[in-house]
C-alpha cells in the first residue's frame, strides 16, 4: 500500500506569544501549530495560564509580544471583504478581527451565562449569529433553531423558552448550538464540561465528539480534567506557570509523560 | 503490499527507558537492543513472562509510548522519487492521527470509551472516521458483533456495565472492523470463552489472508500455537535495570 497523506494543513499558529500580568502570571513564549481537524487540549492546574492563552488565541486579548497567525480558507466574507491565506490576528483592524470571530470562529465559555442572552428565547439565541451573517428569513432562522436544539439534545418544543428557565447542562448545550450553528472552522472552548454533573458531562462529551467528526471542526480546548482531555483531545499541551512544559499525542502525555510536572499531574488523578 | 517477501515493519536496536521524576529521577530501562521485522500476512507473537516489555513494545508501535532509542520503520510502496519508508520514532504528533486511522490498528486490553455511547456506535467509530456512510458502518458493526456472539439486546447499550468478556468483544470488534494493514493485539483472547476465542482466531486468519501484518500478545497457548507464524522472545532484550539519577531531578513544588 501507499503511505497515506500524513501532513495536515496548519490552521492556527502561535509564534512566541506572551501575555504576562506579572512574573509567572499569564502565558509566556508559547509556540505551537494547530492543524486542520485537530482537537488540541490545553491542560494544567488553575493559574497555569491556560485561560489567558485561550483569550489571546481567540482574539480577545492582545499579546504583549508574539504573533497569532490564522490560515483562512474563506475567500470572501458576507461584507465583501475578501481574505485568503495567512492572517495576522492582531495586525487586523478591530472590525476585521470581530468579523472573523463572528464568521469563522466560535467561542464556548465555561459559564454558559457568559455566552448566552438569558432573557431572550432559545431560538433567538441560536439565530443571533446567523442573523449577524445576514440571514433574515424568519422561517429559516426558526428551522435552524429547531434543528440545532435537536442536535444538542434539547427539546425543540422549548424553542420559545428563555435560557434562564433551563438547567446548567441545558444552558451549556444551548451555548454550543448557538456557537456551532454558523459552522465555524475553529472553536475555542474553556472548560466546556466544568461545573456539570457527571451524567450531563458524558452526554456533552459524546455530542462534542460527534460534532467534531461530522463538521470537521478544529478545536482548542482548555480543561483541567485529564479524563475529559483523554476522551476529546487528539493532542495535549501541558502548562505550568505560564509555560508549556510538554506537548504530544494525548495518550503519549497521559501514558508516558516525560516532564516531572506532567508525571506529577498524571499520577495525582483519582480514577474511580 | 509490495511483495510478500518485503517486510512491512522493521525494528532496529529499539531501546526504551522511563525516567521517574517522582522517584528521585530513577531510570527504569524496560527494553534494549530489540530488532526484528514483520512481513505482510504474518503474525508474530511476543513471548516471555509478564513485565518483560511486551505491551510497551506495542505501545511504542502505536505511538502511545515515546521511543528512547532505535528505529521503527514502516515500508510502504514507493512512487519513484520516494522509497515509501516511514520512520515512526520521530514522527510529529499530528501525523499519527492519519496513521492510526488508516494504517495501525490496536486492540488494547481494556475498553476506554465515552460513558454513554452504545456498543454498536463504539464499533462503528473507526469506520465513520474513514468516511464510511453511517448505514453501512452500522451494518458492518452489527455483523461483527453478531459474529462475536454479543447478544443483539446489548448492541444499543453502553458497554460500561458489560461483563469483562463482553467488553473485550466490543473492543475486538472495534479493533478489527477497519481492516488496518498493521494490527497490534494486546491479549485479545484473555477473558473470552472457547467459542469466542475461536472467532478471534478466525478474524486473525482472515486478516493474515488479506495481507495484514499482526503483532500480538497471547497468553493462551492453544491460540498462540494456532495463529503464530513465529515467536519473538523478548528475554534477551529485557532491561529492568534500575539506575540512580546522576543528579536529582528538578523538585516540583
Amino acid at each position: 500500500m501507499k503511505c497515506p497523506e500524513l501532513q495536515r494543513p496548519a490552521l492556527l499558529e502561535a509564534r512566541g506569544v506572551s501575555r504576562l500580568y506579572g512574573p509567572g502570571k499569564g502565558c509566556e513564549a508559547i509556540d505551537f501549530t494547530l492543524h486542520r481537524g485537530e482537537v488540541l487540549g490545553i491542560v494544567g492546574e488553575s493559574g497555569s495560564g491556560k485561560s489567558t492563552l485561550l483569550r489571546v488565541l481567540s482574539g480577545l486579548e492582545r499579546p504583549d509580544t508574539g504573533q497569532v497567525a490564522y490560515r483562512s480558507t474563506v475567500a470572501q466574507g458576507h461584507d465583501g471583504a475578501g481574505h485568503e491565506g495567512e492572517l495576522d490576528l492582531y495586525a487586523l483592524g478591530e472590525a476585521r478581527r470581530r468579523a472573523l470571530l463572528r464568521m469563522e470562529w466560535g467561542l464556548v465559555h465555561q459559564n454558559p451565562r457568559d455566552g448566552l442572552r438569558l432573557g431572550v428565547s432559545a431560538g433567538a439565541n441560536i439565530g443571533e449569529r446567523l442573523m449577524a451573517l445576514g440571514e433574515r428569513h424568519y422561517g429559516q432562522l426558526r428551522a435552524a433553531g429547531q434543528d440545532w436544539m435537536g442536535r444538542v439534545e434539547l427539546d425543540p418544543k422549548r424553542i420559545d423558552d428563555a435560557p434562564k428557565t433551563f438547567s446548567g447542562g441545558m444552558q451549556q448545550r444551548l451555548q454550543i448550538a448557538r456557537t456551532l450553528v454558523t459552522r465555524p472552522n475553529l472553536v475555542f472552548m474553556d472548560e466546556p464540561t466544568g461545573g456539570l454533573d457527571v451524567s450531563v458531562q458524558a452526554r456533552l462529551l459524546d455530542m462534542l465528539r460527534t460534532l467534531v467528526r461530522e463538521l470537521g471542526l478544529s478545536v482548542i480546548l482548555v480543561t483541567h480534567d485529564l479524563a475529559v482531555a483523554r476522551l476529546l483531545a487528539h493532542r495535549l499541551m501541558v502548562m505550568r506557570r505560564g509555560q508549556v512544559v510538554e506537548s504530544g499525542l494525548t495518550d503519549q502525555i497521559l501514558d508516558d509523560p516525560q516532564h516531572a510536572y506532567t508525571q506529577l499531574l498524571v499520577s495525582s488523578v483519582l480514577t474511580p | 503490499m509490495t511483495s510478500l517477501t518485503q517486510p512491512f515493519l522493521t525494528v532496529d536496536a529499539l531501546h526504551k527507558s522511563f525516567v521517574l521524576h517522582g522517584q528521585g529521577g530513577m531510570t527504569l530501562e524496560v527494553m534494549r537492543g530489540l530488532s526484528f521485522s514483520l512481513l505482510p500476512g504474518e503474525c508474530l507473537v511476543l513471548a516471555g513472562p509478564s513485565g518483560i516489555g511486551k505491551s510497551s513494545l506495542l505501545k511504542m508501535l502505536h505511538g502511545s509510548y515515546r521511543v528512547t532509542g532505535g528505529r521503527l520503520r514502516l515500508h510502504f510502496d514507493g512512487d519513484g522519487e520516494e522509497d515509501g519508508e516511514l520512520e515512526l520514532a520521530d514522527l510529529p504528533a499530528h501525523a499519527w492521527h492519519s496513521l492510526r486511522r488508516d494504517v495501525i490498528g490496536y486492540v488494547s486490553q481494556f475498553l476506554r470509551v465515552v460513558p454513554r455511547v452504545p456498543a454498536v456506535e463504539v464499533v462503528m467509530e473507526p469506520l465513520l472516521a474513514c468516511g464510511v456512510e453511517p448505514d453501512e458502518a452500522r451494518e458492518r458493526a452489527e455483523t461483527m458483533l453478531a459474529r462475536l456472539n454479543l447478544p443483539p439486546r446489548l448492541w444499543s447499550l453502553p458497554p460500561g456495565t458489560f461483563s469483562g468478556g463482553e467488553q473485550q468483544r466490543v473492543n475486538i470488534a472495534r479493533g478489527f472492523i477497519a481492516e488496518h494493514p498493521l494490527l497490534l493485539l494486546d491479549e485479545p483472547t484473555a477473558s473470552l470463552d472457547a467459542a469466542n476465542r475461536e472467532v478471534v482466531v478466525g478474524l486473525i486468519e482472515e486478516a493474515k489472508a488479506r495481507g495484514a501484518a499482526l503483532l500480538g500478545i497471547f497468553h493462551d497457548e492453544d491460540v498462540r500455537e494456532r495463529v503464530a507464524d513465529r515467536l519473538l522472545p523478548l528475554e534477551a532484550h529485557m532491561g529492568a535495570v534500575l539506575e540512580a539519577a546522576e543528579s536529582p531531578s528538578e523538585e516540583i513544588r
